[in-house]
Formats: structure tokens, C-alpha cells, sequence
């Protein structure tokens, strides 16, 4: 049920306002679920998997989106996420907790601005 | 010069998906939109795209570390284009600088108890444990 309510904030706010659904994902797994914060960011990129090919798709058929430029972006990306993620094993769960609020202060100033 | 830029700015979208559990795009959006010209709906749009092999490398990474729950990660991404009909929805009853708004407070709200609790919690729990 509340996994269902989660998908659907998800799918929700980034259709409302272009933003990845982990911004939605992850907190709400946190604070509702309580899942550990390595595990609300695990399982919130495999929902992203889905999430993105969805968008992507329903985008690509409007014609928006540049194969190349994408992958001139994505590819380097994908040599950060395996940094990324094993910088994450060496931090302390609460210490991501606390770059995500970050994370979250960030966007809420751009969206007001 | 361009290029090289974008591809920094994709590189460190990629950490900030690994460290946070995000696709990235907050950092691939202007990567497209100020170093590669596209449009913002094109940029947006086309982040999507970066976003893909981004989630499935960090899902196969973080699933090694032990931190995928991959059933209720699919169900949550399988279910989200009814939040992509109830958002349009909304959009067409709300005023968009109200949604920004009411977004931003909301966000500000969650960040706060996530470091509400991020700074009261008891001594670090082991990475492997698991709390449900």
C-alpha cells in the first residue's frame, strides 16, 4: 500500500516538475518505511530503472530526445555511479541522510527562485 | 572544450546517483542545457535518457553491496506512471507556481526530518543489517 503510494508521489513529482523520482523515493522509504539510508538509495535506483525507460520512451516518441548528447552525459556518468556508490559504503548511513536534506534544501530553493 | 565539460558534469551526476540513490539529472539537465545547447524540455527529456544506464549500473553495484530490495524497487517503478496521470491532473487544476511552491515547502519539511533524525540517531547501525 504504501509502496503504491510511493510510486505514485514518484511518478507524480517528476512528471510535475522534471525532478529524478529519487528525490521522492529515497526520503520516503526512510522516513516511512525505515529502511537503512544504503538501502532506500539501492532500491530507489532500481525503481529509477523503470521510471526513466517509461519517461524516456513517452519523450522519444514526442521527438525530444538527442541519443548522442544523452549518451555523450550518460556514459561518464555510469564510471561515477560506481564511485559514487562505493564512496557511499564508507560513510556512515547518517551522513547520507544528512547530504540528502542538503540535496533537498537545494532543490527546494530553485523551485521557489 | 563543450564536450569535455558535459562529460565532467555527467561523471559527477553519475557519484551524486551512487551516493544518494538519485538518476542524476540534477546535474545532467544544465549538462545539456548550457554545454550542449539544447532546450530545457530537450535537456530534460534527453537526461532521461543518461538516467537509464546510470539506475541499472547502480542497482547491479549497490546490489552486490547487499543494499537492493529488488522486488518492492521494481513494484515502485513499475507503478509510477499512475503518479505520471494523477500529476497531470493536478497540473491542469493547480497553477503551476502553486505547485513549485507547495513542492519546495514539502521538500523543506522532509529534509528537516531527515536531519532531525540523521542527528539524533543512536550509534551507527551496522551496513548489513536490515530494519523493516
Amino acid at each position: 500500500m504504501k509502496l503504491g503510494l510511493i510510486a505514485t508521489a514518484a511518478g507524480a513529482f517528476s512528471g510535475l516538475f522534471g525532478v529524478g523520482g529519487g528525490t521522492v523515493i529515497v526520503p520516503l522509504l526512510i522516513l516511512w518505511l525505515a529502511y537503512g539510508e544504503r538501502e532506500a538509495t539501492g532500491t530507489s535506483l532500481a525503481a529509477i530503472i523503470a521510471i526513466a525507460v517509461f519517461a524516456t520512451i513517452a519523450q522519444g516518441l514526442h521527438g525530444n530526445v538527442d541519443v548522442a548528447k544523452g549518451l555523450l552525459v550518460g556514459i561518464p556518468a555510469v564510471g561515477g555511479v560506481i564511485g559514487g556508490a562505493a564512496l557511499q559504503q564508507r560513510l556512515p548511513e547518517r551522513a547520507v541522510s544528512l547530504i540528502f536534506a542538503v540535496l533537498l534544501l537545494g532543490i527546494a530553493t530553485e523551485l521557489i527562485l | 572544450m563543450e564536450y569535455l565539460a558535459a562529460a565532467a558534469l555527467g561523471y559527477a551526476g553519475g557519484v551524486v546517483g551512487g551516493l544518494l540513490g538519485v538518476g542524476g539529472g540534477i546535474l545532467f539537465v544544465p549538462a545539456l542545457a548550457i554545454f550542449l545547447d539544447l532546450s530545457q524540455l530537450e535537456a530534460e527529456s534527453t537526461s532521461l535518457l543518461a538516467i537509464i544506464p546510470v539506475a541499472i549500473v547502480g542497482t547491479w553495484r549497490q546490489r552486490r553491496y547487499g543494499n537492493v530490495r529488488l522486488r518492492e524497487g521494481v513494484l515502485i517503478g513499475i507503478l509510477s506512471p499512475l503518479g505520471v496521470i494523477a500529476g497531470v491532473l493536478v497540473a491542469n487544476a493547480v497553477s503551476q507556481r502553486t505547485l513549485e511552491v507547495a513542492f519546495a515547502i514539502l521538500l523543506i519539511f522532509v529534509s528537516a526530518q531527515l536531519a532531525r533524525r540523521a542527528l539524533s540517531a543512536p550509534a551507527e547501525a551496522p551496513p548489513s543489517s536490515t530494519r523493516r
